[in-house]
């Protein structure tokens, strides 16, 4: 058990290092960084004491030592295209990014489960089949189109809803927040059903399976047999064990949530980390990119590291020999 | 009684086509309504990317026939100036919508296919090769591989992009994009065929048929391509027909994002992304009509990757 816990860390400690790698290189060896700092007008005793100030003659592993050191502080360098740290900038996008990322994810889960139940218990009643059918169809729906369609629908047509940005935000301590207002709640909907969709007909589909495995076995006919209520049998007996794989299942999702964001954002104009990611391609802004890299590099890590813990915590079955496939 | 090579040769082909034609696989084809539409509109949908300059009522990408006047024109209907009618409409340049989308559809099946031969090509024989030589290569390869699927494979096509865009010098980029947005996706893809092919390369290794190749003395290398890899090729099949759709939808993504193909060569995500500005001013058809095509190959390419994969299991029937 313990060991098992001890290797899960140490990998992740290793895909973090990997990632810091190829950040670093990036910094390194995409647009010169002397370049980009001194103007036309250079000596080379110029280069020569900015490459010493930086720390660029020392030896390719010291440098990128140095470099994990400075992320770890929360020096993420400055970006080229603002001026400013990019530390600072992605602090003050983060906000609006995980609050759509916690949004879609309760929308995702709490829809998920209720049809994925629904659908199962009524298998082949006709509302089932057409959830199931339209669920086909959500998966094939790339997330843009989805937003583009709720646009559509629901700001040009029957101009409902906002299309873009996140309405009026209270700043709480330097956190932005969309909740206290009318206007930010309500800009919230779209794209928040926008990201949460697919992972929603993940979820659905995955209870629907795992309720109708539950449903076959015995101790279910046995709960039967005693003259158990429907009601109970179905969420007092199954849904309990149908909810292992799914607590996975979303919490590895919770990763794509917040990098399929980055999408959902550049359709909605919403001001989080994901859009100043896709202006950083645009731009070739290095140091952003590789902040954010980073950053979604260690949530994605610990999410995973998070629920592989939490996995065995739940399943005792898993503790018994203490490996996992 | 000596038959010539020739008829011998003839009835073999035959009988391969005969073969084919009685298989499990035709036949089920045969019987799958789903199989056969999906098959028919994408392949509606490739002859008329490959013909595009045949069937194309204008020219896009010539100035020379562009007349800013047809700009906007509703679907069908004569232009209020010039009097051309344009089946799907025109967008604000006076483009005909219906002859970018042909072009666009081009871009996009073309970018999809390299992309997906690029990845397939890279994990089949990173897969072999892991699955085979075994060993400490094989721990570098899949150590990688699992590094890769910790991120969503848009992201690390998308990182991929970025760091190829700073690398290029600013005038080459948009004559590359397209073959930078074929690496970035193909780089994003591999992982699934390189981990498909390396356990299939484990259960065939220690099979009877490539212990006696290997008593022979045949080399690794021909008994990896001539012996292991013909007997891997159906899930790797089945695995490219369904990264066929996701590589169309990621470039669509990528494009649609602005960061994929340029404005000069427009793929669907680029002329759905132009079409996108258009949407509150009225103009749906610049927005509807490369989206709709771009879902009818989508899902058309996805039904056909989910009927193959049932067709080529048994076990699921």
């Amino acid at each position: 058990m313990l060991s098992y816990i001890l290797r899960r860390v140490l990998q992740s400690v290793l895909v973090l290092l990997v990632v810091g790698l190829v950040a670093f290189a990036m910094f390194r060896f995409v647009g010169d960084p002397i370049d980009t700092m001194l103007g036309q007008e250079r000596t080379m005793e110029d280069i020569e004491r900015l490459r010493e100030s930086l720390g660029l003659n020392k030896p390719f592993f010291i440098q990128y030592w140095d470099f994990l050191v400075r992320a770890v502080q929360g020096d993420l360098g400055i970006s080229y295209r603002q001026g400013r740290p990019v530390a600072e900038i992605i602090a003050e996008r983060l906000p609006a990014t995980l609050e759509l990322a916690a949004v879609s994810g309760a929308f995702a889960l709490l829809f998920g489960i209720v049809f994925g139940i629904f659908t199962a218990i009524r298998r082949d009643g006709f509302a089932a089949n057409a959830i199931m059918t339209l669920s086909l169809l959500g998966v094939s729906l790339p997330t843009f189109l989805i937003g583009i369609l709720l646009i559509y629908v629901f700001a040009v047509e029957l101009s409902w809803l906002p299309s873009f940005g996140r309405g009026e935000v209270v700043d709480l301590g330097g956190w932005s927040t969309g909740f206290l207002t009318k206007s930010g709640l309500i800009a919230l909907i779209l794209p928040s059903i926008t990201l949460g969709l697919y992972q929603m007909t993940l979820i659905m589909r995955l209870v629907r399976s795992e309720m109708l495995e539950v449903m076959r076995q015995d101790y279910i006919r046995f709960a039967r047999a005693r003259g158990l209520k429907d009601r109970t049998i179905h969420f007092r007996h199954a849904l309990k064990n149908t909810l292992v794989p799914v607590i996975t299942v979303t919490g590895l999702q919770l990763g794509s949530i917040i990098a399929f964001a980055i999408i959902t954002e550049t359709v909605f104009q919403w001001p989080g980390v994901g859009l100043l990611f896709i202006n950083a391609i645009q731009f070739v802004d290095i140091p952003v990119m590789a902040a954010y890299l980073m950053l979604i590099s260690v949530m994605f890590v610990a999410i995973n590291l998070v629920v592989d813990l939490l996995y065995v915590a739940i399943d005792p079955r898993l503790r018994i020999d203490g490996k996992t496939s | 009684m000596t038959d010539s090579p020739n008829t011998v040769q003839a009835e073999r082909a035959r009988s391969r086509i005969a073969m084919a034609w009685d298989s499990d696989v035709a036949h089920s084809f045969r019987r799958s309504p789903v199989a056969l539409i999906s098959a028919a509109v994408t392949l509606l949908l490739i002859l008329s990317a490959v013909f595009a300059p045949l069937i194309a009522p204008h020219d896009p990408f010539n100035p020379a026939t562009l007349n800013l006047m047809n700009g906007f024109t509703p679907p069908g209907q004569a232009n209020m100036f010039t009097g051309e009618t344009f089946l799907l409409g025109t967008d604000d340049q006076g483009r005909d919508v219906f002859s970018t989308i042909l072009y666009g559809l081009r871009i996009s099946l073309f970018v999809g296919f390299a992309a997906v031969a690029f990845a397939l090509i890279l994990g089949v024989t990173l897969g072999l090769i892991a699955g085979y030589v075994g060993g400490w290569i094989d721990t570098v390869i899949m150590r990688i591989a699992d590094v890769q699927l910790t991120f969503p494979a848009i992201l690390v096509a998308m990182l991929i992009f970025g760091i190829a865009k700073g690398i290029t010098p600013p005038e080459y980029r948009n004559e590359v994009a397209i073959w930078v947005l074929i690496i970035a996706i193909g780089l994003s893809d591999w992982v699934q065929f390189a981990r498909v092919v390396r356990g299939a390369t484990l259960v065939e290794k220690s099979k009877e048929y490539v212990q006696a190749a290997r008593l022979i003395g045949r080399s690794p290398f021909a008994i990896m391509m001539r012996h292991i890899l013909p007997n891997v090729l159906s899930p790797v099949l089945v695995i490219a027909t369904i990264s066929l759709a996701l590589a169309i939808i990621a470039e669509a993504t990528l494009s649609f994002l602005g960061v994929g193909a340029p404005p000069t060569e427009p793929s669907l995500g680029t002329l759905i992304r132009i079409g996108q500005g258009f949407l509150f001013s009225g103009e749906w058809w610049i927005l509807f009509f490369p989206a709709g095509v771009l879902l009818a190959l989508a899902l058309a390419v996805n039904l056909l990757g989910d009927w193959l994969r049932d067709a080529l299991n048994p076990r699921l029937r």
